[in-house]
C-alpha cells in the first residue's frame, strides 16, 4: 500500500519496480489467471453447481480451438468473418476518406452532408442492422453493408476534424512559401492531417471487429461469431470462448497492422532515440 | 441552433426521398419507412402503453449495469492506484480479455445467467467494466505529484491525499470515463436485446424486422438515439457544474 | 512528522546532517548531492544558490521530506524527520494550486485539515489574503489568475498553516522579469513581519543577495556545498547601493567556477 512518502515521491502510478520484481508479478498473474479459471471449472464440476460444461477450463478451451485448427474447419470461420471484416471495413474507410477529406476542406460539402451525419450520429449502429437485413437479406451483402456503415461515421467525423483543424500556421507558412491549391493540399494538408486520421482508421478497424461478432449471430453459416452463437444451442461453452479468444487475436492483429502503417507514415512524429 | 437547423434539413431530405421516392415508383415503399409512418407506429406503441414499457425496460437495464460497472470501475480504479502490485498484476489480464469484442461473450452470458434481466445487466456491466476501469486508473495516475506534495505539507495523511487531492484531481478524466462507458452502454444495449428478449428498445426493433416493419425498425433506432443523446446531453450539464472551476479564466 | 522539541545547538531549527542522495535503478546510479552539511537558524532566511543540477532543488526536496536521503539525515527542532509534515510549509514553482478550490478554500486547506472551526478559519485566510495583498479575490479559482497572483496564494496557503520552516523552490522563477522583483519585495517586507525560518532554492544571484541572510553557493552536480556567505545588509535592500553590488560580483564570480565546469 502507498504511504504518504511513496505518494509524493512516485505519484499514484507507485514506485517503479526493478524489472525482474515487474516481471515476476506479470507472470506470477497470467498463471494465477489461468489457475482461477481452471480451479472455477473444475469446481464447477465436483460441486455439480451447474451443468458442467458452462464454464470450460483454459486447457478445454485450447484443446478444441486446436482441433479446429488440424481438421480445418476454423480456417473456413476465419476466412469468413476476415473476409466480411476486410470488405466492409475497406468500403467505409475508402467512403470514409473520400467524403470526409473534400468536407473537412470544402465547407460547401460539409454544410451538405452535416445534416444527414447529425441525424445518424446518436443512433447506436446495431440498431440498424435489422434494418440492413429488411433492406438486403439475411447474406453477406448485409453484413458486408452494416460494417460500412457501422465504421463509416466514425471515421469520416475524425478525418472531417483532422483536415479543418490543420495548424493555420502550417498553412500560412506554406502559402507563403507558394504552394497554391491542389498542392496545398496534397502537399501540406494531407500529411498534416494524417495522424488523426489514421487514429480514426484504428478506429474503425476495431469497430469492425466489434460488430461483427453480431451480425455473424443472425443468419450466417460460416464465421467466428456463428461458432460462438451456434455453440449456445448444445452448450459447446469451449467452443464460444475459442471462438471468442480467436476473435480477439484477430483485432490485436488487425490493429497491429495499422499501428505499422502509422510507423511506417508518420515516421516523422517520433524523434530519433540517441 | 446549427443543430436544430442540420436536423430539420435531415428530416427534409428523408421525407423527399421517402415521399418523393414512392411517388416516383423509384422505391419500394416497404423497404424505406416515410416520417409519417414512423411517427404512426411510435403513436401505436406509446397509446397502448407498450412504448412506455420497452423504454423503461432499456433504461433499467442500462442504469444497472452501468452502474454496477461504475462502482466497481472506480473501487478497483482507486486499488490499482495505491497498490502497485495490484496493478501490475490486473495489466497482463485486462490486455489478454480487451482485445476481444465484448459482444463475442454475449452468448456465453445468456448460456450463463439464462434469457432474463441478469444476462442483460450482467453484460453491460461486462462491457462497461473495462474502459472505464482503464480510463479512471489511468486519471488517477496522471495526478501530479506536486499536488500530493502541497496537501501533504500542508499536513494531509494518506486518506487525506486521497480523498482530498488525488479524486478531485482526477475527476475530469474520471467523468470523462463514465460517459464513455455510458455511450458504450447504449452502443451495446441493443445487441444484448436481440438476442433472448421479450421486452426492450432492441428487442422492438428486432421485431420489427421479423414482421417487416421497417417503420418500427427506424422508430426504435431513432428513439434510443433520443434517450441516449438525452441522458448524454444531462452528464454533460452535471460534469459542467462539477467541473465549474474549469470553465473560468 | 516531527514533534516539536528544543532547537539544536545555537538555535539552529534545522540540521542537514552528512546527507548523500544518489538516485538509480536496477543498478545503475547516479550521484546528485555528496555529504551535504548545513544548519539553518531560527529566523534566518537561507538561500542555496548554484549552477543547473547542482541538486539544490533536490536537497530541499529531501529536508521537506518528499524524497528520502540514500545516507545521512535532517532534523528539524532536534527531531529527525520522516516524510513530509506541516511544520515544513513548501511554496513550489509551479504554484501547485488545487484548481478545484478557490483562493481562500486553497488557503484554508491546512487548517482544515487541522480541524480548527470555521470561523477561526476564516480569519486567518482574511489576515494572509491581506498579508499578500489579494484579499478582493478571495471566491476566484486559480485559473482565473495571473502567475504573479497564483504564486502570492501560493506563499500565503504556506504561511496560513503556521509552519516553523518555510522551504521554497525557484518560487519565483516562472514569473516575469518585473513580476518577479516585485514579489522578492513582497517576500522581504513579509518577512520583516514574521520573522519566518526560510530555505530559498534559486539560480539568481541578484535575487539571493536581495533576500537572503546567508547564502550557501553549491558545486555543480554531484552538489556539494561549496561556499556559504553571509549577507550583512539592511533589512531593505537597496539593489543598486555598492554594497550590494560587491557582494553580487563576488558571488557571481565564485558560481562562475562552477558554471564552468558543467560546460565542459
Amino acid at each position: 500500500m502507498s504511504t504518504v512518502t511513496d505518494l509524493v515521491q512516485w505519484g499514484l502510478r507507485g514506485a517503479p519496480l526493478p524489472r525482474r520484481r515487474a516481471l515476476a508479478l506479470r507472470l506470477g498473474a497470467v498463471l494465477a489467471f489461468l489457475g482461477l479459471w481452471s480451479l472455477a471449472s473444475g469446481l464447477v464440476v465436483l460441486l455439480g453447481l451447474f451443468n458442467p460444461i458452462f464454464l470450460a477450463g483454459p486447457w478445454r478451451v485450447l484443446g478444441k480451438v486446436a482441433a479446429l485448427a488440424v481438421n480445418g474447419q476454423l480456417w473456413g470461420h476465419v476466412a469468413a468473418t476476415l473476409e466480411r471484416v476486410a470488405v466492409g471495413f475497406a468500403t467505409g474507410a475508402v467512403l470514409a476518406l473520400g467524403l470526409g477529406l473534400p468536407a473537412g476542406h470544402f465547407r460547401l460539402v460539409r454544410n451538405l452532408l452535416e445534416p444527414i451525419v447529425e441525424i445518424l450520429r446518436p443512433v447506436p449502429p446495431l440498431a440498424m442492422l435489422p434494418l440492413f437485413i429488411v433492406w438486403v437479406g439475411i447474406g453477406e451483402t448485409s453484413k458486408i453493408a452494416f460494417i460500412t456503415y457501422a465504421t463509416f461515421f466514425p471515421m469520416f467525423l475524425t478525418t472531417v476534424h483532422a483536415v479543418q483543424h490543420v495548424d493555420p500556421l502550417l498553412l500560412r507558412a506554406a502559402t507563403s512559401l507558394g504552394a497554391r491549391r491542389a498542392r496545398l493540399f496534397f502537399r501540406v494538408v494531407l500529411p498534416a492531417a494524417l495522424p488523426e486520421i489514421l487514429t480514426g482508421i484504428r478506429l474503425g478497424v476495431a469497430l469492425s471487429f466489434f460488430v461483427i461478432v453480431i451480425s455473424e449471430f443472425i443468419g450466417a453459416e460460416e464465421g467466428l461469431g456463428y461458432l460462438i452463437n451456434d455453440g449456445r444451442n448444445f452448450f459447446l461453452v469451449e467452443q464460444m470462448l475459442g471462438a471468442a479468444i480467436v476473435l480477439g487475436f484477430l483485432g490485436y492483429g488487425g490493429n497491429g497492422l495499422v499501428v505499422l502503417l502509422e510507423r511506417r507514415w508518420l515516421r516523422w512524429e517520433r524523434p530519433p532515440t540517441s | 441552433m446549427i443543430r436544430a437547423a442540420a436536423l430539420a434539413g435531415a428530416l427534409t431530405v428523408w421525407a423527399l426521398v421517402a415521399y418523393g421516392g414512392r411517388a416516383l415508383g423509384l422505391v419500394n415503399p416497404v423497404l424505406m419507412p416515410t416520417p409519417g409512418e414512423v411517427v404512426e407506429v411510435a403513436g401505436t406503441l406509446a397509446r397502448d402503453g407498450s412504448l412506455a414499457q420497452h423504454l423503461a425496460v432499456s433504461s433499467l437495464r442500462i442504469a444497472e449495469g452501468f452502474g454496477l460497472a461504475a462502482a466497481a470501475a472506480l473501487g478497483l480504479g482507486l486499488l490499482v492506484a495505491v497498490y502497485t502490485p495490484a496493478r501490475l498484476m490486473l495489466e497482463p489480464v485486462i490486455e489478454f480479455v480487451r482485445p476481444i469484442p465484448p459482444l463475442a461473450f454475449l452468448p456465453m452470458f445468456l448460456v450463463w445467467f439464462g434469457l432474463g434481466e441478469t444476462s442483460k445487466v450482467a453484460f453491460i456491466a461486462y462491457t462497461t467494466f473495462f474502459p472505464m476501469f482503464i480510463g479512471i486508473a489511468a486519471g488517477l495516475g496522471r495526478v501530479d505529484v506536486m499536488m500530493l506534495r502541497a496537501a501533504s505539507s500542508l499536513g494531509a495523511s494518506r486518506r487525506e491525499l486521497l480523498r482530498r487531492v488525488a479524486l478531485p484531481a482526477a475527476l475530469p478524466s474520471i467523468v470523462v470515463a463514465l460517459r464513455l462507458g455510458f455511450g458504450l452502454a447504449i452502443f451495446v444495449i441493443v445487441g444484448a436485446e436481440f438476442m433472448g428478449a421479450d421486452a426492450g428498445l432492441g428487442n422492438l426493433i428486432m421485431e420489427g424486422r421479423v414482421f417487416f416493419n421497417p417503420a418500427q425498425i427506424v422508430m426504435g433506432a431513432l428513439l434510443l438515439g433520443l434517450l441516449g443523446s438525452l441522458v448524454n446531453g444531462l452528464l454533460q450539464a452535471a460534469e459542467r457544474r462539477v467541473l465549474r472551476w474549469r470553465a473560468l479564466g | 512528522m516531527t514533534m516539536a522539541g528544543p532547537g539544536g545547538a545555537g538555535g539552529a531549527r534545522v540540521q542537514i546532517e552528512g546527507v548523500h542522495k544518489a538516485f538509480g535503478l536496477d543498478g545503475r546510479s547516479t550521484p546528485a548531492l555528496i555529504d551535504v552539511s548545513l544548519e539553518v537558524q531560527a529566523g534566518e532566511l537561507l538561500c542555496l544558490l548554484g549552477p543547473s543540477g547542482c541538486g539544490k532543488s533536490t536537497l530541499l526536496n529531501i529536508v521537506a521530506g518528499f524524497i528520502p536521503p540514500t545516507r545521512g539525515r535532517v532534523r528539524v527542532d532536534g527531531a529527525p524527520i520522516a516524510g513530509p509534515g506541516p511544520e515544513r510549509g513548501v511554496v513550489f514553482q509551479e504554484y501547485a494550486l488545487f484548481p478545484w478550490l478557490t483562493v481562500a478554500q486553497n488557503v484554508e486547506f491546512g487548517p482544515r485539515l487541522m480541524g480548527v472551526p470555521a470561523a477561526r478559519r476564516r480569519e486567518v485566510v482574511a489576515r494572509y489574503l491581506d498579508m499578500v495583498g489579494l484579499s478582493e479575490h478571495a471566491t476566484k479559482f486559480p485559473v482565473q489568475l495571473s502567475g504573479g497572483m497564483k504564486q502570492r496564494v501560493a506563499i500565503a496557503r504556506a504561511l496560513a498553516n503556521n509552519p516553523s520552516i518555510v522551504l521554497m523552490d525557484e518560487p519565483f522563477g516562472a514569473l516575469d522579469a518585473q513580476t518577479r522583483e516585485v514579489m522578492q519585495e513582497e517576500l522581504s517586507r513579509i518577512q520583516r513581519v514574521e520573522h519566518k525560518t526560510i530555505v530559498f532554492v534559486t539560480h539568481s544571484i541578484r535575487e539571493a543577495v536581495y533576500l537572503a541572510d546567508r547564502i550557501v553557493v553549491m558545486t555543480s552536480s554531484p552538489g556539494r556545498v561549496k561556499d556559504v556567505f553571509t549577507i550583512k545588509l539592511p533589512e531593505a535592500r537597496d539593489r543598486f547601493a555598492a554594497e550590494f553590488t560587491r557582494y553580487e560580483s563576488e558571488i557571481t564570480r565564485v558560481v562562475k567556477e562552477e558554471v564552468a565546469k558543467v560546460r565542459e
